[in-house]
């Protein structure tokens, strides 16, 4: 999940007692950057003796959620202290949670990734196998996708869910209907209703993209390609099949006709075309509800949620959208109290919490119940937004896969696909030259990369 | 003459026994800066080399290349076209901004100028603005939706050319650092022309020289040794172009590529792609170019003023 930046921060108290019990802790379970296993060197009765003995941990998250979340967590468990920090969003926090591996210091304790990104920690091993630590008891707690997504080879568990995007379509109804422009329910439509917002106000766009592979794959995956197969250390990259070509041609249009505002994403920019209505829908995980309430609060009750355009006519066919995990790395100093943390937040009371807040969450418990399916947004001019998204989460098209290597493929997107936002090169041409950056760089990382027919 | 055996002969024995004593003083004293000068300087470039023979994969991990990736170095495209780019800066940029800033310090220098001092601290002034900073600020000017050339736009009812566009983005760059270091560069010239003497002035005076005859009989040679510098420097500078185009590209992610410049593309190597050995040869291999190129235009200068 992606919001934007977080500077709060959760004011660190510097207990020299709980340094000292952090280091004591450290020296009985010589669990403190220990080698290169995954598995931790303690167990879950450890989990329990942390929480009782007290410490310290520190959280790299974005998460705007987590920050009561662990104001809650410290004042159910004195001696514990939680630092949240916000490192930066997405890439630049796994950038400073390489270095921190590479550099075998300054580890947080606990680290926010999206699922995506998960792949390229687990396979260098430097995610810690939650499932000895009771991560394991958890199974069918969580919806299948978020849970697919963090288990790893021999019931290995990488992190535990936090959060899932099931995409849906966000639109701004005041500008809709100050237009006369009927909301799409068909990318068909879609295309239209792109064309009759820029005709009946030329400041007016459907969407904002300016190439982000995010949305791009997420597009690809509810069109039904599946550019992305993956098998231990053998993948497949084959930007050809049918689903993709559906999502590029449609795309493509929006291109040519320049019916999309060329502003990246989460920046200022974006922010400003959302509030002054010049940004008029968009299409992304259920986590943006979230972040249009904090981010735009002039937007309060103009916004409105709807299922995601379809490709036919009455398919429903869904798709996720980020959606991520906190996980520990190898190499935490305090894995017994990151785990405990880890547990309250994303399957104990921290949930309620969240979703108090506005997340989405993972847990099919809280998907499941009526008090959470009925509650009615303020923000989204009292309607029942949840039903939306839960509907589109069980709709999600089943059997995609990202690749190992996805939050570094992703950094090559605007190199290659991005040019066909500023140049003659068409969408299609651009994914065929991200697939051979992609496959360039996993013949390079030791992997056997095929490209499909 | 026997005097002055015995002076040459009297200072002559103690060295025999002392020489050794001072040979290890002299280190003594080097000692403070040949340490940090190990630690900051060779320490790291030996770990840099180090690190370049070798390749860390996600599968299959650590293993010795020997040359290999400089081999690839050599073959890499966005090395070279990277390389390229910033020879283009280098060409187009550092002759805009040295003739601006030799300008500025001859309109300095000449007397004529109300306010001299304000101009010059004025000019200096955005040296002093941190690059990211100045990345940052003029980031949002070059704005078409939202920034001062949208706010343009929309005022005067045009469509101005979009200057975050990958045709202009080079450009815009070379804009932010003429800004920036137009200044800087001025201050070294005027230095340099602030030592000549005063009585050729007046000697060109008397000959009957104009202003324009003695800026180039005496200001321009004069300022030849200065030139120089401040061309090794702006060398340097454009071939470590950083800053600008990594903050730019937030705004721009289609106009500036991971590998635009040479140092974008190694730090995209190393903390994007986790090639920190590729990205250690790069780095070598573009800090002899850089040697090269300066030794060049210092060779250049050299013969010029001989």
């Amino acid at each position: 999940m992606r919001s934007q930046p977080d500077t709060r921060r959760t004011p660190t108290a510097r207990l020299p007692r709980a340094a000292a019990a952090v280091g004591a802790l450290c020296l009985a379970l010589s669990a403190c950057g220990s080698g290169d296993d995954t598995a931790p060197d303690i167990g879950a009765e450890d989990v329990a003796a942390a929480l009782e003995e007290g410490g310290e941990i520190t959280v790299w998250a974005w998460e705007p959620t987590l920050d009561r979340v662990a104001e809650e967590f410290e004042a159910e468990h004195p001696g514990v202290t939680v630092n949240v920090e916000n490192v930066g969003t997405g890439d630049e926090q796994y950038t400073a949670l390489q270095n921190a591996l590479s550099a075998g210091s300054g580890l947080p304790d606990v680290a926010h990734i999206e699922y995506f990104a998960l792949g390229q920690f687990t396979i260098a091993g430097n995610l810690v196998d939650l499932a000895p630590l009771g991560a394991s008891e958890l199974e069918g707690d969580y919806t299948p996708g978020p849970w697919g997504a963090v288990q790893g080879e021999e019931g290995a568990i990488h992190g535990l869910p936090m959060d899932s995007g099931p995409i849906a379509l966000f639109y701004n109804q005041d500008v809709f209907d100050e237009l006369g422009v009927g909301v799409p329910t068909t990318w068909e439509e879609y295309v239209d209703a792109a064309r009759e917002l820029q005709e009946a106000d030329p400041d007016v766009y459907i969407a904002a993209d300016n190439g982000e592979a995010g949305n791009a794959t997420t597009g690809i995956w509810q069109a039904g390609g599946q550019p992305f197969q993956v098998e231990g250390e053998e993948v497949t990259i084959d930007f050809s099949d049918e689903g993709t070509a559906r999502y590029t041609d449609t795309w493509q249009q929006l291109i040519d006709e320049e019916l999309l505002l060329p502003v990246t994403a989460w920046s200022d920019e974006w922010y400003q075309g959302l509030a002054d209505g010049s940004i008029a829908a968009l299409v992304t995980g259920a986590w943006m509800g979230l972040n249009l309430e904090s981010g735009v609060p002039e937007g309060a009750g103009s916004w409105r949620v709807a299922p995601p355009p379809a490709w036919d006519e009455g398919d429903a066919a869904s798709a996720e959208s980020g959606g991520s995990a906190l996980a520990v790395p190898v190499g935490a100093e305090n894995q017994a109290l990151a785990y405990a943390f880890i547990e309250y937040a994303n399957s104990g009371d921290g949930v309620q919490a969240r979703i108090d807040q506005g997340a989405f969450p993972a847990t099919v418990a809280d998907l499941e119940s009526p008090e959470f399916l009925s509650a009615e947004s303020e923000y989204f001019g009292g309607q029942t937004v949840n039903e939306v998204y839960a509907e589109s989460a069980a709709n999600v098209r089943e059997g995609w896969n990202y690749l190992p290597y996805q939050a570094h493929a992703n950094s090559l997107f605007n190199d290659t696909a991005g040019q066909a936002y500023v140049s003659d090169t068409t969408l299609a041409e651009g994914l065929a030259d991200w697939q051979d950056a992609s496959v360039r760089y996993g013949e390079d990382q030791g992997f056997t990369v095929t490209t499909g027919d | 003459m026997t005097s002055t055996t015995t002076a040459a002969r009297t200072p002559h024995r103690p060295p025999k026994r002392a020489r050794p004593r001072g040979r290890w003083t002299g280190w003594g004293f080097l000692a403070p800066f040949m340490a940090v000068f190990a630690l900051v300087f060779v320490a790291p470039i030996l770990y840099s080399l180090h690190l370049s023979v070798y390749r860390d994969q996600l599968v299959g991990g650590t293993s010795f290349v020997g040359l290999d990736n400089y081999r690839s170095a050599f073959t890499d495209p966005v090395f070279w076209e990277s390389v390229s780019r910033v020879s283009l800066f280098l060409a187009v940029q550092v002759p805009i901004m040295l003739f601006l800033a030799l300008l500025l310090a001859l309109a300095l220098d000449s007397g004529r100028l109300y306010g001299r001092d304000f101009f010059r601290i004025s000019i200096f002034m955005p040296y002093a603005v941190p690059a990211v900073v100045a990345a940052l600020m003029w980031g949002f000017m070059y704005g078409s939706r939202f920034g001062l050339v949208g706010n343009a736009n929309d005022l005067l009812g045009v469509t101005l050319p979009d200057p975050l566009s990958p045709g202009l983005i080079l450009a815009s760059i070379g804009n932010i650092v003429t800004w920036q270091f137009v200044g800087y560069n001025m201050l070294i010239l005027f230095s340099a022309l602030r030592t000549v003497p005063h009585n050729l002035y007046e000697a060109a005076e008397v000959d009957g020289a104009g202003q324009l005859r003695v800026i180039t009989a005496i200001k321009l040679p004069a300022l030849r040794g200065a030139l120089v510098i401040a061309a090794i420097f702006s060398v340097i500078g454009s071939f470590q172009l950083f800053n600008e185009p990594s903050i730019l590209r937030s705004l721009a992610p289609n106009a500036i590529s991971t590998g635009y410049t040479p140092n974008l593309y190694t730090y995209s190597l190393a903390f994007s792609g986790q090639q920190q050995n590729y990205a250690a040869a790069v780095a070598i291999i573009m800090g002899l170019l850089t040697m090269v190129i300066a030794y060049a235009v210092q060779l250049f200068g050299m013969r010029k003023a001989a």
